[in-house]
């Protein structure tokens, strides 16, 4: 036992005295809660728009007033002629162009049927989409106003609540990604890197000469790594609540034993590279490419995993992340219990496990 | 098998593939002893004090190393050996005395033995002021001979040293061999592999490797009269000629 915590210390001071890795380490997690939660959104807001009015008459004036007065929409151009509408996609200035026929508010009153056109910039089809529902529900909203107490003979009116999240905010979905980002990279990189950087050094050799027993070697590399991760799931946790104001539904303690579990998962995974790498280098690369991208491609986090073709899913499953994804949505977010998530927690406590095993029998027979 | 014996080897052999690194070798090191191991570049000198380290499983063959046989009591044996590795040994961003604390711990010393140890091997050393010097700020002598008193730090019974002196100025090489000296004095057998034909006649007994065998094993003074050769230098030449195989 205290050969084990001559080995933690010495781990200590290696971590303490790189001081440039440790600011790494402990800003990486707070600059991508920041710049997800304020630069990268996928909400539109204040999105710029054209507007072609050959009608000018109450009725597209009403329009137009309520599109600039909400918070989507900035009317940035006003144009003369149908000939303009593409100069100004063009130019890149406009997402959306507006278009009123001419006769708008008279088609309307007297033929019961009048068109506005949105013609919208679909090179970001996710953002062309967007606009063009938020436009339409300007406009039905605003059809609705006009046709006051009167309601239309036969109408099916459609009432939407948005679940866990009403209002729609970006953030609830990129903390736990975020969150599983984070400790990819700290635990399997920075694990795998110090024990292969020891058997680069060539230390390695005089530690498996000494009589120290290589599991405690191995769970000795770990401890640091595990305690600078959960000081970064407490910031992320911090942040979130306080700056990004994403509620933490569910149970506290559930929440943060499952992010332990997955950080041990991490930490069992790098140890599990570091088996297999002969330099830091390739140790780096492993983690990136084989950790790292999984976690950001096929966890759900950035693409949903359900609209993935079938062999895209199956591979899913053997990515830790998007377990714990999985997990941390339904514990943070929708506030569910351990009654839902115990799976999904078998599952990471399973690979763990396997992780483990395989890696301190690797490092075993390197002793050969 | 006799005590006085702190090396046994018999018919040790360590094959990678089709390659035969170790052939088959017998030699015995007597307690107390500095054994020079010697050879050219890829002779098979490294492989072999692997084996006899336990970071290498032997192919076939026996060894006994400190009394315990080397396939069935590779604790016992790890316990009992100190080994400084041709790599430098040492961590860079440790200072000395938490360097000397590590190993000491890692060997299971008691927190007053790492005390002791330590302050008796800074003032061997004239290390005193330097005592919270991070290792990377030192000279090359000065970390190998730390290396070296780290190696020693639980006192083994044999102490394995791979090319120690590689890259050191000759001051420092001759301050080394007197620590060698010592400890061979104090009792402890020194089993090392060196490129320096002038080492070599420091040894009291050396081995000579040549493609994985040993084609020699004397004292220097006999090795010399054996192949009519004023130094051990000429011994080595005439020897490590008949190689066929080359670097690697």
């Amino acid at each position: 036992m205290k050969q084990f915590l001559f080995f933690v210390q010495k781990e200590f001071y290696h971590v303490w005295r790189d001081k440039r890795t440790m600011l790494i380490l402990f800003g990486m997690p707070i600059m991508q809660i920041l710049i997800f939660g304020f630069a990268l959104t996928n909400e539109v807001k204040n999105a710029r728009i054209a507007v072609l009015d050959l009608a000018k008459d109450n009725a597209s004036r009403g329009i137009i007033e309520q599109l600039s007065a909400s918070r989507y929409f900035d009317i940035g151009q006003y144009l003369t002629a149908a000939e303009e509408i593409e100069k100004a996609f063009q130019s890149g200035t406009v997402k959306m162009a507006v278009v009123f026929p001419s006769g708008f508010e008279n088609h309307l009153l007297h033929g019961n049927q009048a068109t506005v056109q949105l013609i919208a910039d679909a090179t970001d089809p996710n953002v062309a989409t967007t606009l063009a529902n938020y436009a339409t529900g300007i406009i039905m909203d605003y059809q609705s106003g006009r046709r006051g107490a009167q309601p239309a003979p036969l109408s099916i009116k459609t009432e939407i609540r948005m679940l866990y999240n009403p209002q729609l905010k970006g953030s609830y979905s990129f903390v736990p990604g975020v969150m599983a980002m984070v400790l990819m990279l700290v635990c399997a990189m920075m694990t795998s890197i110090s024990i292969v950087r020891e058997k680069e050094m060539g230390t390695m050799e005089v530690i498996l000469v000494s009589p120290i027993i290589p599991i405690r070697v191995v769970i000795a590399k770990m401890v640091p790594y595990f305690l600078l991760s959960a000081v970064n799931i407490g910031s992320i946790l911090l942040l979130s609540v306080f700056v990004l104001d994403v509620p933490i539904q569910g149970n506290l303690g559930l929440l943060v034993s499952e992010c332990l579990l997955f950080t041990v998962t991490v930490l069992s995974l790098g140890l599990l590279i570091s088996s297999v790498a002969d330099s830091q280098q390739v140790a780096m690369l492993v983690s990136l490419m084989g950790l790292f991208l999984p976690t950001v491609m096929l966890s759900g986090f950035m693409f949903p995993v359900e609209n993935m073709p079938t062999a895209l899913q199956v591979l899913s499953n053997l990515v830790p992340a998007k377990w714990f994804y999985y997990i941390i949505r339904n514990v943070m977010i929708k506030g569910l219990t351990f009654d839902y998530v115990w799976r999904e927690t078998l599952v990471l406590a399973g690979m763990t496990l396997f992780f483990m095993v395989v890696s301190v029998r690797k490092f075993k027979t390197r002793l050969e | 098998m006799s005590n006085d014996l702190a090396i046994s080897a018999r018919q040790l052999t360590k094959r990678f593939g089709d390659f035969t690194a170790v052939d088959a070798i017998t030699f015995d090191v007597k307690r107390g002893e500095i054994f020079g191991f010697l050879g050219a570049n890829g002779a098979g000198k490294t492989t072999a004090m692997r084996m006899l380290c336990g970071l290498s499983f032997p192919t076939s063959g026996t060894a006994t190393i400190a009394g315990f046989d080397l396939a069935g009591e590779p604790e016992k044996i790890k316990r009992s050996i100190g080994y400084m590795s041709q790599k430098f040994s040492l961590y860079d961003d440790l200072s000395i005395v938490e360097n000397i604390r590590f190993y000491g711990g890692i060997y299971g010393l008691t927190d007053q033995e790492i005390k002791d140890k330590t302050s008796q091997l800074l003032e061997v050393l004239h290390l005193q002021d330097q005592a919270k010097t991070l290792t990377k700020a030192l000279p090359l002598g000065w970390k190998q001979k730390v290396a070296f008193s780290v190696a020693m730090v639980h006192q083994p019974k044999i102490v394995f040293l791979d090319e120690p002196t590689g890259g050191v100025d000759p001051v420092t090489r001759r301050e080394f061999w007197t620590m060698i000296y010592e400890a061979a004095h104090a009792g402890t057998t020194v089993f090392v592999t060196t490129h320096y034909m002038d080492e070599a006649e420091y040894c009291d007994r050396v081995s000579i490797m040549v493609d994985g065998r040993i084609e020699a094993l004397d004292t220097p003074l006999r090795l010399k009269q054996q192949f009519n050769s004023a130094s051990m230098e000429g011994v080595f030449i005439q020897l490590a000629r008949k190689a066929t195989r080359s670097d690697g």
